[in-house]
């Protein structure tokens, strides 16, 4: 119960103010660079299906019992005072731009219909649908006698989910390991961690909307997410750390970051979805799964990165160091272990982790908005309570849990738009059982 | 720039319906976290459950208002027990999780397209508040220069925020307050002087809850509708920006804080909009005067938490934490 | 253990200060029987991932005693204490207070049913003041009662009970002056003052101190000591943890010795300290110092030899290399002298 002494020559406020006013400065400067570009390029710099100017779309394809498309159809939606009128091109395809996410109601006039095709029974029309975390929401009307929509074979689309479940849990795992390193070296919770995910992906777009190549810009968004990490800890969590700050004050300012940086990057960025280049992608068959190009690529890159992440921590003296001072900060100290520097490596490598965990999310979603980081934010919490706070095989397998659990839900029965629900669920539950979680224990692993 | 419909918007902020809201909403925060030490980072949740319980009730059982307001606060202590149950045994950074999760589950079974026919999922729910203006004794009219029922929203909500406050003040004098403020410091001391530490955290957790649920009804009032996107994660930061304000440990902070919270939001969108117009300021458009505003919410939570945690008006001497 | 109750419980008159019956029912050893006992544990364990922190096979406190715990560090007093005031959960065993079991209560109904327990780092509420923080330990408290706590009507004589209560100890403890400061202004010592004295405010009957001396200035620890004998005084039973031997032969009616989580001794401190079982414990204990070369047993030595009335040096237990010692304590000695 020993206060700290108040009068130590680290507390200097002054100081700590002009840092944190240099991290913001930075942030701001970073963003500024960026944000003309961004303003002046076109809603999508890929070529986008639609041609209407708004940025989010519903859309579909009609085709009837025969697979033959049906053209001339007229469908409305509806929200609010807003309305849109489409009809279905020679192809089939038809897309309406609304102004904002949402639900909107979608009516499909059976009058313009042609003869001899009827909407199929148990089809619901008008009906509402809702936006959920993309640009683009389909809907699909199904025709003719007696056809229910056809799901994919069963056994198949769990497959299919399963492999994208993974390849979401191993994105998760990157931001969640980051995380879960700087809760086992400093003790915080932070909820900051959102926006280091969003920042890697705004500043893919930005860079490639200003011309650069796009291996550039992914080179350029890993190292701007290290730097953000490095200035966090340098600018303000390691003043904090020197102040004495208790943990729990050090998370309330984690959230003011957030805030603050989320509507930073707003401020330049601005409130729409934006695609990354190659976002779109027709799915390929790879043996008996489906899967789109990106998520395989996904796949692989956060598999290899985080084995490689799971080599240093074991292998390397910076790994040993690393969970030394996760173990015992004071004992790692005497024992010789720098562990300011420790701390900082881990916020760089925490800050890279989460920028490519951002432009990975930005093609799983997809699309980069400024609130991508914080729509996963809890996500990531769930997958490194889940495999215990503070253990980073934990986190990896939580996260995994994480991924899987979301993506399934859908295949046995719970709606898309809660799917999200499940996993934090599940969190709580695991919780009330074992608190430590899967993978936790008085004695860290790694 | 007209600054006398700037300061005169800024100090209708003052009195509004919606800054008793989040005075109530925080004086909740203020039962969690500045007496109890409890990190309840789901304060919009409680909201939620209350605007929600009380907007259900009338709209899909069709029961008289009062009624509707015993089932929300009913449904918000039934989500407190809920999240108190596997939580409160534990470290102070799972109950902040397991809250803001709870709240975030919350938000999504309202927003669901499944649940459309009860909760209007996106769009939300309106029209409910009829029978509270029915109950309005004042005649239509001008009073203060606002009309009869927006008088009526704010005389019953600061009338709340008033009885709301002594309850609160009364209790914290008491003996129970005093094992409140003792488990805040170090619940194993109180429990080794034979105080059933679970149990009055587990109460703590209710009367911050119920507190948060009538705010939720008086946020939602006067605007007649409730919809779920008014309920995510930031509304309970901001609400924390609120307490930290006016001070954690200090039944007037909440409300002193909410005031503050709202005038300062008010006149620098004012000031910003005014500067915008006049042409004084080229390099923002309004939309993101708006942004910055909010970034300015969340640089003063940072700051406010580093440099002066007791709030403006705050003792740092009864700071919760050291 | 209800067989120990057979002899009729010493009456309000006698004195416990001059009570010179017999702790033990029988011989005195590791485990023994109490004439009078208030706390039975068996069978008692508790690990810590494959470590037995605690391996307790049978003890008994007895009543109306000042009973010392000691051991060198590591040896699971801490663990013991938190295990008998429900604190933490033993892997095995069951212990009672009073003749009721208290094998799965939780600490609070501990503590109200009369065995309160301090700690090792002093839990004072340093954002209440020393007053209030006196009155978090008054028990039966109507006003504590979330019914009650809005009317003060209800509760406003029972605090002015416990109001005066808590001046008397207040004066008792030499606090009273500083009974509206916050408790965090208060010197380390008078914590554990502030401590013991919320602990009594309880009522207890039996005392658990968890190093009450750690980190006091010899000033106060003279008045902690006589606090605690005035504990006996008043009728209480006192059960404390301590490092420091020269502390417990003063006050100790009762000495019990752990070392690696077993009891491997008790008796009066006068007996225990002779015991070569307690001489191996802490020597075992000093494994700072390397026993196998002179060198280190030279500065065992002086270490004990500073010591006056060490166990050590009142006799020569002549179970380490007693050559080394005795051909080196006198040059110890002067080093000790010259370094002084």
């Amino acid at each position: 119960m020993r206060s700290t002494p108040k009068g130590s020559p680290h507390r200097r406020p002054g100081r700590l103010l002009k840092v944190i006013g240099a991290v913001f400065a930075s942030v701001v400067a970073i963003l500024l660079v960026v944000a003309p570009a961004s303003q002046a390029t076109s809603p999508s710099p890929t070529p986008s299906p639609s041609i209407t100017t708004f940025q989010n779309n519903i859309s579909g394809f009609l085709r009837d019992d025969a697979r033959a498309p049906i053209p001339d159809v007229t469908i409305t939606a509806r929200s609010g005072d807003f309305e849109g009128t489409a009809k279905s091109a020679a192809n089939g395809s038809w897309s309406i731009g609304v102004p904002v996410q949402g639900t909107y109601e979608i009516e499909l006039d059976e009058s313009t219909l042609p003869e001899g095709i009827k909407l199929a029974d148990g089809q619901e029309n008008p009906r509402s649908v809702t936006f959920s975390q993309t640009s683009n929401l389909s809907v699909i009307f199904a025709f003719g006698e007696g056809i229910v929509v056809q799901q994919q074979d069963f056994g198949q689309n769990l497959l299919n989910r399963l492999v994208a479940g993974l390849s979401f849990g191993l994105l998760l795992a990157l931001a969640s390991v980051g995380l879960s390193l700087i809760f086992g070296t400093t003790g915080l919770t932070n909820f900051a961690h959102g926006e280091m995910v969003t920042l890697g992906a705004v500043l893919v777009f930005a860079f490639n909307a200003i011309g650069l190549p796009f291996w550039l810009a992914l080179i350029l968004s890993l190292l701007g997410g290290g730097l953000f990490g490095y200035f966090q800890d340098a600018g303000l969590w390691k003043p904090l750390r020197r102040r004495g700050t208790g943990l729990v004050p050090m998370m309330i300012v984690s959230i003011g970051l957030a805030l603050a940086v989320r509507y930073v990057i707003q401020f330049y960025f601005g409130g729409a979805t934006q695609q990354l280049p190659y976002a779109q992608s027709a799915e390929i068959q790879l043996g008996p799964v489906s899967i789109s190009p990106n998520n395989l690529w996904s796949l692989i890159i956060s598999a290899i990165v985080i084995a490689l992440i799971g080599i240093i921590l074991l292998k390397t003296r910076l790994g040993k160091a690393t969970r030394a001072v996760a173990d015992n900060p004071a004992l790692a100290a005497a024992s010789g272990i720098d562990v300011d520097s420790v701390i900082r490596i881990v916020w760089v490598t925490g800050g890279m982790l989460a920028s490519l965990g951002g432009i990975l999310w930005a093609y799983y979603r997809p699309g980069v908005t400024f609130d991508m980081g914080s729509q996963i934010l809890l996500l990531i919490f769930a997958g490194v309570t889940l495999g215990g706070l503070g253990t980073v095989f934990g986190a990896l397998i939580g996260s995994i849990i994480v991924g899987i659990f979301v993506e399934l839900t859908t295949v046995f029965g719970l709606a898309a738009d809660l799917k999200y629900v499940g996993a934090l669920f599940i969190m709580i539950v695991v919780l009330l059982f074992r608190p430590q979680g899967i993978l936790g224990r008085r004695e860290r692993v790694g | 720039m007209d600054f006398g419909f700037i300061f005169s918007s800024a100090a209708s902020e003052l009195f509004s319906p919606t800054t008793a809201a989040y005075a109530l909403a925080a004086l909740g925060l203020a039962v969690h976290f500045g007496y109890s030490g409890l990190l309840n980072f789901g304060q919009a949740g409680f909201m939620a459950v209350g605007a929600y319980g009380f907007a259900i009730s009338t709209l899909t059982f069709g029961v008289p208002f009062f009624v509707g307001l015993v089932i929300a606060v009913i449904c918000s202590a039934i989500f407190a027990m809920l999240l108190g149950i596997p939580t409160l045994r534990l470290r102070a950074d799972y109950l902040a999780i397991v809250t803001i999760a709870a709240a975030e589950i919350v938000r999504y079974i309202v927003t669901t397209n499944q649940l459309t026919a009860v909760t209007g999922s996106a769009n939300g729910l309106a029209a409910f508040e009829g029978g509270f203006y029915a109950m309005n004794p004042f005649p239509a009219g001008s009073y203060m220069g606002m009309n009869n029922r927006d008088f009526f929203i704010r005389i019953v909500g600061w009338g709340l925020v008033i009885i709301c406050c002594t309850l609160v003040w009364l209790l914290m004098r008491s003996p129970w307050g005093r094992v409140l403020k003792g488990i805040r410091e170090d619940e194993n001391a109180v429990r080794s002087l034979g105080k059933n530490v679970y149990a009055y955290k587990m109460q703590a957790l209710i009367i911050g809850g119920v507190l948060g649920a009538l705010a939720g009804m008086i946020f939602t009032l006067p605007r007649g509708a409730v919809q779920p996107a008014n309920y995510g994660t930031e509304l309970t930061f901001f609400l924390y920006t609120c307490l930290l304000l006016g001070g954690l440990g200090t039944v007037l902070g909440p409300v002193i804080g909410a005031m503050i919270f709202w005038v300062v939001l008010s006149l620098t969108q004012g000031i910003l909009y005014g500067l915008i117009e006049s042409g004084a300021v080229t390099w923002l458009n309004t939309v993101q005067a708006g942004q910055l505003r909010y970034i300015l919410v969340g640089v003063a939570l940072m700051l406010l938490m580093i440099f002066r945690p007791q709030g403006v008006f705050g003792n740092k001497k009864e700071l919760a934490f050291a | 253990m209800s067989t120990h109750s057979e002899e009729p419980r010493p009456s309000g008159e006698i004195d416990y200060m001059t009570d010179t019956r017999p702790i033990a029912a029988g011989d005195t050893a590791p485990g023994c029987k109490k004439r009078d006992p208030i706390v039975v544990a068996e069978n008692v364990t508790r690990s810590f991932g494959g470590i037995n922190a605690v391996d307790v096979e049978y003890l008994e406190i007895p009543r109306h005693k000042i009973t010392a715990l000691i051991g060198p560090n590591g040896a699971g007093k801490t663990t013991l204490f938190n295990l008998l005031t429900g604190f933490d959960m033993p892997n095995s065993g069951k212990w009672e207070f009073e003749g009721n079991s208290l094998a799965g209560v939780s600490p609070y109904k501990v503590a109200r049913m009369g065995m309160v327990r301090t700690f090792q780092l002093t839990k004072v509420m340093g954002k209440l003041t020393v007053m209030e923080n006196m009155r978090l330990g008054g028990s039966e408290q109507p006003g504590e009662r979330l019914s009650k706590a809005l009317f003060k009507g209800l509760w406003g004589g029972r605090e002015k009970e416990i109001t005066a209560q808590a001046n008397v100890l207040l004066e008792k403890f030499k606090l009273d002056a500083k009974k509206d400061d916050y408790a965090a202004s208060l010197s380390g010592g008078q914590r554990k003052l502030l401590e013991m004295a919320r602990s009594l405010m309880v009522r207890p009957k039996l005392v658990m101190l968890d190093e009450p001396m750690a980190g006091v200035n010899p000033a106060l620890t003279q008045s902690l000591l006589d606090h605690i004998k005035n504990l006996k005084a008043e009728g209480m039973t006192v059960l404390f943890v301590e490092h420091d031997m020269n502390m417990v032969r003063h006050i100790a009616d009762w000495v019990v010795v752990m070392a690696e989580g077993k009891i491997v001794a008790e008796g009066p401190p006068g007996e225990v300290m002779k015991n070569p079982a307690v001489i191996d414990a802490y020597l075992g204990a000093h494994h700072d110092v390397d026993l196998g070369d002179a060198e280190g047993i030279k500065e065992l030595a002086a270490e004990l030899v500073a010591d006056e009335e060490s166990i050590v040096g009142t006799e020569n237990a002549g179970i380490i290399a007693i050559d080394v010692v005795a051909s080196e304590s006198d040059e110890a000695r002067h080093k000790r002298k010259d370094s002084e």
